[in-house]
């Protein structure tokens, strides 16, 4: 750590920094106050007979979609690194196409293929010889174990991606060392590698975790009662805010413990001396062996994205040969989105370099700086529902203010989706700024400081030297932002504008109205606007950073899995 | 009768045109202290990985204390051969404080064995307070000697040690050579160490092998008095 | 190097900003005022099924309507938008939502003689707070092969019927409507007790939609189940060939009703009322009044499949003869609203979602 780390962020910046963190934490703020508000009143009755239960679900869900992700992310990211086997090139980048799937789109389409009258249980049926689903039919998906399945099928890239990344970079060293030690290869990776990758392992599953937790669709449209869906329902059929409020108040109290657990995790450990140690080669299977592992990793890929994606298109197919082709308001959906997915991602990635760049040059103080990038980065862990809930009262009163002032009628700032563009940017702040964040502190000080003593300016340093450095890290979390905005719901449902839709909204409505089959087009293209990005985001340096001599810490390379590996240490 | 044996060895890469190792023999008594000295790509790191059994021969025997390590039909897994490797690049294992590092090969011990033959190592390296530090808490030095004591631990028929203070600072090293030197004698420790420092082979070992292109071009006694 | 990414510059910053801004601004571009004038239509009902009606007024009158879907939360949003929200009216279903607006502080009273000669008085609110636009029944609709004669509502926790009721979430509006009905007819302590026996009757999960009772019946989950009237004429008039179809014509659907004498099936309404700060008053209160009339109606009946309100309006025919007239339950629907906080405690008393 560099004795007197110059001060390369002026006051303004560090005002501004402070302005974000505010913004971000108004949400939050607002809720307390009507959660406050609210009086004990419904408090009795849903602690005797609402929470317990919705709590217990919730925390049954997280377990088995904690357990299942972490399993499945695991395996899948050893065979991928470890071993050679046919199809690994590409397999490698698929067994990440679920993240374009949001939950809601994978309930509604296993609910649709496992149905007794959907393609899965015909084929069954008919495998049996059995007409009609009266006389023989599987259990119903819509139950926690179906909701466990279906969210893992969707979340599991989380975990993969971090510990692919783990894996990748494991020094060949430590597991030679290991088998030298008296360990079988299951015992070097058991008392080694696995323990290695525990933070990796705790940063992947937290983000899992916090999936869960924000997810409605799914849990909803599954019948599962979890405490977000509890809050919706407070809110809708008794119309009771506070209470509501009252309610997400007491589950970010989970998210917290959560979060909390999840540091400790990582604690002890710090990622270790890996300069100057090559990955170890792959170890190569011949036969039954190889075709085994090519079916373990395509099946996560088949269920998380390929059934899904299908279903989907056949949808849409069919609905076009009925002659609806792709509508007016499909078109203007996905522009909508679009848009929405640009601004978010410009206004979160201009807002989290700010915030990150003010933290850093802050120099001591651990705990004001803590402070900053904790209000700042809150917005992920709070669902959605929840943080436009929140935002909506000071956003309005904002709003009121302003078109007061310059005397417009109506709410300016609600009517042109300033406010939802604001709601998104504080939902998914933490990404881009954690992923800074640890490019940042990974530019060595004396790159700075020789910038400094050549002439330049810290705006300059930053220009001309950081930015140039952090641009993987950038554009990392740029297209994890903009995944997620184009995924996103709760959010746009609540703070849109007149008339405005997205394609995740259109998608919602067709669903209440059960008619999720005309929404198919719309489900597809939130689907295929993803692709890209994921594609992108797949490519990984083929390893960690080229030994250069023993001394010299390697260039402040940040390639995109670590982005998503430190963007967590912000939360 | 002696140790260590290298029977003509052979060691090939898959696809290449050459033999990395051509043809490498030695003996190495029981206690010995060996050397192989000998240019960059002169195959004296495939030596001790071929001894260690992360490579296979394509030639030649490997036997120790008379059992056949490796050699036509036989190839005995790592973990079961009762050989120590140092590395070059230290490789602590980064999650386990410096005492569960050295008592890592000792798992199927009692614990209170365990613990004591964990302290007997540390105070043998001179690192008797310094159990409880993570390996970033360390020096260079004070990692190398970690893993010595953690090779040895389990009390290894060999000990081989690959070029271990070639990424220390030279007082650090000069320091190290010659108490390393020190523990593996008052051990009793049968060692094959390989370099390319000439000085550091001369106050090193007893026996020095000369090694060029694969094969051992002289083997001598060590010039330095021990 | 690594491969070049999009460097987030200021300047590119600064474009993505704008390109969303004009991606989301023609929204707000309305300069342009029609001739007809305009207004502004909050509704939780989704958008495709009120536009045949709201593009009918526009043709009519020239008025543009411009409409804001409110899934959930259409009183919070009026009232945190306050005195400057641009609502003009507020469209939503079942007349607790609408009582809860009128209590919640955000409509106005109407005086409209339109209104009180189409609209009968128990469907509407005395003060003109709050009107009713469509009636839906909640029927059943069941396996064809059953042979269930007349029966009811109470009828449904018989432990006959185990494991083949299905219904969507008892704290849906609909079901809640239901059960404080109940309530009304039958005391909590009996609904409680029916609800209980419901429960253990259920052949799944309630969740879901009303449409996805049909489906459940033919893939044999369930044999009978909870829905509303007006999904049965949607499902009936799909292409033919089509899954809706398919459903539609796999079920029949039975009158239940409650057991009290006298009593007959319980129906919801769809309604509206005019916002509190309406900017444009008289054209809301032109909206209403043609909504109640007969075009508008049926219209409401046809595409909408829903019963009117109005007397003397024709059924769609597929309802016609799928259900047939609906003896409406005669309870008043303010009772209803009355009892409905006092079901949805009920309902998660018996942990009925769960």
């Amino acid at each position: 750590m560099a004795l007197g780390r110059p001060r390369a962020a002026g006051p303004l910046w560090r005002a501004t920094a402070l302005a974000i963190a505010l913004v971000a934490l108004a949400p939050l703020a607002a809720l307390a106050w009507t959660a406050l508000g609210a009086g004990g009143a419904h408090w009795a009755h849903l602690l005797a007979h609402v929470l317990p239960r919705a709590a217990a679900n919730t925390a049954v869900l997280l377990a088995g979609a904690g357990l299942l992700t972490a399993l499945v992310g695991t395996g899948c990211a050893w065979l991928v690194t470890r071993v050679d086997f046919p199809g690994r090139g590409w397999l490698r980048w698929a067994l990440l196409l679920p993240l374009t799937v949001p939950t809601y789109i994978a309930a509604y389409s296993y609910v649709d293929l496992l149905h007794p009258l959907g393609p899965f249980q015909g084929a069954v049926r008919a495998l049996l010889g059995v007409d009609s689903p009266r006389q023989f039919r599987l259990p119903d998906a819509r139950s926690m174990g179906g909701a466990v399945l279906v969210l893992s099928a969707v979340l599991y890239p989380y975990v993969y991606l971090s510990m692919r990344a783990m894996f990748s970079t494991q020094p060949a060293r430590l597991m030679e060392a290991a088998r030298l030690l008296g360990e079988g290869p299951w015992g070097a990776f058991r008392r080694v590698a696995l323990p290695m990758a525990r933070p990796a392992l705790a940063v992947g599953v937290g983000l899992v975790l916090l999936e869960v937790l924000n997810d409605v669709g799914a849990s909803e449209f599954l019948g599962v009662t979890t405490l977000t869906t509890t809050i919706y329902t407070t809110w809708v059929t008794r119309s009771d805010l506070g209470a509501a409020a009252q309610i997400a108040c007491a589950m970010l109290g989970m998210v917290a413990l959560l979060v909390w657990l999840e540091r400790q995790g990582r604690r002890r450990q710090r990622a270790g001396s890996v300069r100057a140690m090559r990955p170890a080669p792959r170890h190569p299977l011949r036969g039954a062996a190889a075709w085994l592992a090519t079916a373990a990793a395509l099946l996560p890929v088949l269920i998380g994205f390929v059934l899904p994606a299908g279903h989907l298109a056949v949808l849409a197919w069919k609905r076009a040969a009925e002659g609806h082709g792709l509508s007016t308001e499909v078109v203007s959906g996905a522009m909508h989105s679009g848009g929405l997915a640009l601004g978010v991602t410009a206004a979160a990635v201009g807002a989290g370099l700010i915030v990150a760049w003010a933290a850093r040059s802050t120099g001591s103080g651990g705990g004001a700086r803590a402070w900053w990038l904790g209000g700042a980065a809150v917005g992920y862990a709070i669902p959605g529902t929840v943080l436009a809930i929140g935002l909506l009262p000071p956003a309005l009163a904002v709003d009121g203010w302003i078109a007061g002032l310059l005397g417009l009628p109506g709410l300016p700032l609600m009517s042109t989706g300033m406010v939802l563009l604001v709601g998104g940017a504080i939902r998914f702040l933490a990404l881009p700024m954690g992923g800074i964040e640890a490019g940042l502190a990974r530019v060595p000080a004396s790159l700075e400081q020789v910038a400094r003593c050549l002439g330049e300016s810290p705006l300059g340093t930053l220009r001309r030297v950081h930015l140039p450095l952090l641009r993987p890290a950038l554009a990392a979390s740029a297209l994890l932002v903009f995944i997620d905005v184009m995924k996103e719901l709760p959010v746009s449902l609540l703070l849109r504008p007149a008339n405005v839709e997205t394609l995740p909204t259109l998608l919602y409505a067709e669903a209440a109205r059960g008619s999720y089959e005309h929404g198919a087009l719309a489900a597809l293209l939130i689907v295929a606007v993803g692709l890209p990005a994921v594609l992108l985001l797949s490519r990984e340096p083929a390893g960690p950073a080229a030994p250069a001599s023993p001394r010299s810490d390697p260039p402040a390379a940040v390639d995109a899995p670590t982005a998503l590996v430190a963007m967590k240490e912000a939360t | 009768m002696s140790t260590l044996a290298l029977e003509d060895i052979h060691v090939r890469y898959p696809g290449a045109t050459a033999d990395v190792l051509d043809g490498l023999s030695l003996t190495l008594p029981l206690g010995g202290i060996a050397c192989l000295l000998g240019p960059s790509g002169c195959g004296k790191s495939t030596a001790l990985r071929a001894i260690a059994g992360f490579e296979p021969l394509s030639a030649g025997r490997v036997m120790l204390d008379g059992q056949e390590l490796s050699g036509p039909g036989v190839h005995l897994a790592p973990e079961h051969r009762g050989v120590g490797l140092l590395f070059q690049e230290i490789a602590l294992f980064p999650h386990l404080d410096a005492a569960a590092n050295v008592g890592f090969g000792l798992r199927r011990r009692p614990a209170a064995e365990r613990d004591r033959r964990v302290r007997e190592l540390l105070s043998l390296v001179g690192l008797a307070e310094l159990g409880s530090r993570m390996p970033h808490e360390l020096s260079g030095g004070q990692q190398q000697r970690i893993a010595l004591a953690r090779a040895l631990a389990p009390s290894p028929r060999l000990l081989m040690l690959d070029e271990p203070f070639s990424n220390l600072d030279g007082a650090t090293r000069d320091r190290l050579v010659g108490e390393v030197r020190g523990i593996l004698r008052e051990a009793g420790q049968t060692a094959l160490m390989v370099t390319h420092d000439a000085g550091e082979a001369e106050a090193m070992g007893d026996w020095i092998g000369v090694m060029d292109r694969g094969r051992l071009r002289e083997w001598r006694p060590s010039r330095v008095e021990a | 190097m690594r491969r070049s990414a999009p460097t987030c510059s200021p300047i590119r910053a600064a474009s993505a900003l704008a390109l969303a801004i004009a991606a989301l601004a023609p929204v707000a571009a309305q300069a342009d005022v029609p001739s007809g004038g305009e207004l502004t239509l909050y509704t939780t009902r989704e958008v495709a099924l009120v536009q045949p009606l709201l593009s009918a007024f526009t043709a009519k009158t020239g008025t543009r309507v411009n409409t804001v879907f409110v899934k959930d939360g259409l009183l919070e949003r009026v009232k945190a938008e306050g005195a400057r929200s641009p609502a003009d009216l507020l469209m939503t279903v079942d007349v607790g939502n609408l009582i809860d607006l009128v209590e919640g502080g955000v409509t106005q009273p109407l005086k409209s003689a339109a209104l009180e000669s189409a609209v009968p008085p128990n469907l509407r609110a005395a003060d003109g707070q709050w009107t009713a636009l469509s009636m839906r029944a909640r029927v059943l609709y069941a396996d064809p092969s059953l042979k269930a004669g007349a029966i009811r509502y109470e009828d449904l926790a018989d432990p006959k019927w185990k494991g083949k009721v299905c219904t969507r979430s008892g704290q849906h509006p609909y079901n809640t409507a239901l059960v404080a009905a109940m309530i009304a007819h039958d005391g909590e302590a009996k609904t409680e007790q029916w609800l209980r026996g419901l429960k253990a009757n259920l052949g799944r999960k309630p969740t879901g939609g009303d449409r996805d009772v049909a489906r459940d019946i033919l893939g044999g989950i369930c044999d009978v189940g909870l829905a509303n009237s007006y999904y049965v004429g949607q499902m009936k008039s799909a292409k033919p060939g089509s899954d809706a179809r398919k459903w539609g014509d796999g079920i029949q659907v039975l009158k239940p009703t409650f057991a009290a004498k006298g009593a007959g099936t319980h129906v919801n309404i769809s309604g509206a009322a005019v916002a509190k700060h309406a900017p444009n008053k008289a054209a809301a209160q032109a909206l209403l009044e043609f909504l109640v009339s007969e075009p508008a109606q049926q219209l409401y009946a046809q595409t909408n499949h829903e019963y009117p309100v109005r007397a003397g309006v024709t059924l769609d025919p597929l309802i016609q003869s799928a259900i047939g007239p609906v003896k409406a339950d005669a309870l008043p629907l303010t009772e209803i609203a009355r009892h409905r906080k006092q079901a949805s405690l009920l309902i998660d008393k018996v942990a009925f979602d769960q």
